[in-house]
């Protein structure tokens, strides 16, 4: 097969409702347009309006993409256990697996990087944009697309008049990924015991 | 109120992709029918009509929607409806009337697995045959199938250009991965989109004959209300447009109907090779099935495997002498598409003494490359 150097797969999981083929749509829009790197989203649901499986599932690459599905996964991120049950075994072991903290308890002993989105949503007014505060974390954490970006991507897909509410989403997402890797950095750094 | 081309790059579905080639293209008639996955068509159309003076009614069911843009058709304007398996169904005694009655129009099918109500969100190539042969006795019909949004916008250009030029119906054979799927789609300066228009009659009005043909064996297409003569019926006519209940009409009428299009297939047929020039195994795909093959082919030559891809960008009229010439130099085909076997068995028959077939899939995913390469190893 041709060389896949920057070929970054992801997999986002939930529920119907929750958004998250607009967060995949999202996140290909900022590769596509932004990075201006080749997407390609394709999405899967059930014929009930909310509530069943949902799953988007992005390919992000500096070359064409002809199979447009996701075998393994670089990053996967979770909104819902049953999807989290449903595609734990389709992340790389080298890759991340991004949770909404108080819906998702992984089981396995990969390592996570959780959030507790749809609460800080709730807290935010609007539990609907728990999918926004999960870009913005996504966006931190694995780097797979660039910040700005990813803040267009945002503001071009949003209804008009939430614009403010969905930026301020997607920063807490953004600084609590930040976060996150820091107090990693920093863990990481006391276990090998290397000095300040 | 937004252009009619928007030029530009945007990261959009096929299903928009699709409703803004229309657009793009000058279609000014929608009827339409909302079906799952072929919604955000009627959506978009919906939307963006109004913007370029066009005009978008919801129908009854899809039965009203193909009349509709049959009517709408004739009274001038570029028209257009999309569905999906149970409404194309229901639109097949009407594509019969299209066909006879040569009306220009566009029926898009975002295929979804069936039979019946089927797999209404999954994906499916299952229509195929349905899109040659639904409507009742013998016709030709052009049938393009697109692979990506980008060519669910360049060929539904293509589809109404066909349709204006040949004065038939063109159908668009998607399926529910390429019209949800979401890409980058470029859409080109309107300067540089080639559209055709249907050939109008000139000259005296009186003792005009609609139905009596061009240089191509296309009849110039007046729109009601112009003054020329029109008489559009299901029957079999001759060239006033006029039931004849005869054999021989029914013999001219039939002859020119199937033969505009048997003998510009020249000018019908588009195809794209990769790694074909040395291709000891051929590929036959087309849709979303194609993009299976085009990394299938990556796997096998990676292999040393000798297989080559024909995509079939028209599947109907079938590109038989395509596939008769490859036959004379090739060792087999494989043809993977998401049914259990339509397309193939077209290529088996143009295959001759050559092994051919197929990968299929009874619907509801892509076929993984693997299973096409699973078939080159255990078939060759």
């Amino acid at each position: 097969m041709s060389k896949q150097i920057n070929k970054k797969e992801i997999i986002i999981t939930g529920f119907g409702g929750q958004g998250i083929v607009l967060a995949g749509k999202i996140i290909g829009m900022a590769a596509a347009l932004g990075d201006k790197k080749e997407s390609t989203l394709v999405q899967s649901y059930g014929p009930e309006s909310r509530g069943g499986a949902c799953c988007a599932q992005v390919i992000i690459s500096d070359n064409t993409i002809q199979y447009p599905y996701v075998n393994m996964a670089d990053v996967l991120a979770c909104m819902s256990q049953s999807a989290y049950e449903k595609y734990k075994g389709q992340v790389k072991p080298d890759g991340f697996l991004l949770t909404d903290k108080d819906l998702v308890t992984p089981d396995g002993d990969m390592e996570f990087f959780a959030i507790p989105s749809t609460r800080m949503a709730e807290e935010l007014g609007r539990k609907m944009i728990a999918n926004i505060i999960m870009i913005g974390f996504a966006t931190s954490v694995t780097g797979l697309i660039s910040e700005n970006a990813a803040k267009e991507a945002v503001l071009s897909s949003v209804p008009k008049g939430t614009e403010k509410l969905n930026m301020n989403a997607f920063q807490k997402g953004y600084d609590y990924g930040l976060s996150k890797l820091k107090a990693r950095r920093k863990k990481a750094t006391a276990n090998t015991g290397a000095s300040q | 109120m937004k252009p009619q081309v928007l030029t530009g790059d945007h990261f959009i579905n096929g299903d928009e992709a699709c409703a803004e080639g229309a657009i793009a293209a000058g279609c000014k008639f929608f009827g339409g029918y909302p079906i799952t996955p072929a919604t955000e068509v009627a959506e978009q159309m919906s939307i963006r009509l109004p913007h370029v003076g066009g005009t978008y009614i919801q129908m009854e069911d899809e039965i009203a929607a193909m009349t509709s843009i049959l009517g709408a058709a004739w009274t001038g304007v570029k028209t257009m409806t999309a569905t999906s398996g149970p409404g194309f169904s229901l639109m097949m005694e009407t594509m019969g009337l299209a066909i006879v009655t040569e009306t220009p129009c566009v029926v898009v099918n975002v295929q979804r697995a069936g039979p019946s109500t089927g797999l209404p969100t999954q994906g499916s190539q299952g229509d195929m045959m349905q899109a040659k042969w639904g409507s009742h006795g013998d016709y030709e019909i052009i049938a393009i199938a697109p692979s990506s949004p980008q060519e669910m916008f360049d060929l539904t250009i293509i589809a109404f250009n066909l349709s204006e030029k040949y004065r038939t119906p063109v159908l668009i054979m998607s399926d529910e991965i390429v019209g949800h799927m979401s890409e980058k789609v470029v859409i080109p300066d309107a300067k540089a989109i080639k559209t055709v228009s249907r050939p109008k009659p000139s000259g005296k009005k009186a003792g005009f004959k609609p139905y009596r043909p061009g240089p191509n064996g296309v009849c110039p297409m007046p729109s009601i209300g112009e003054g020329y003569n029109v008489h559009v019926t299901g029957l079999t006519h001759d060239e006033r447009g006029y039931p004849v209940m005869s054999v021989d009409t029914q013999k001219e009428m039939m002859h020119r109907l199937l033969n505009k299009i048997r003998n510009n297939l020249d000018d019908i047929i588009m195809t794209e090779d990769y790694y074909l020039d040395d291709a000891e195994y051929v590929i036959v795909s087309y849709g979303v099935s194609a993009r299976t093959s085009y990394t299938a082919v990556d796997m096998a030559r990676s292999m040393r495997i000798k297989a080559g891809l024909l995509r079939l960008i028209t599947v109907w009229p079938f590109p038989e002498n395509i596939i008769r010439n490859l036959a004379k130099r090739v060792k087999g085909f494989v043809t993977v598409e998401i049914n259990m076997g339509q397309i193939s068995r077209e290529v088996e028959r143009c295959a001759g003494s050559v092994p051919a077939f197929g990968v299929g899939h009874p619907g509801g995913a892509i076929i993984p490359p693997e299973d096409v390469i699973n078939m080159l190893k255990e078939a060759f």
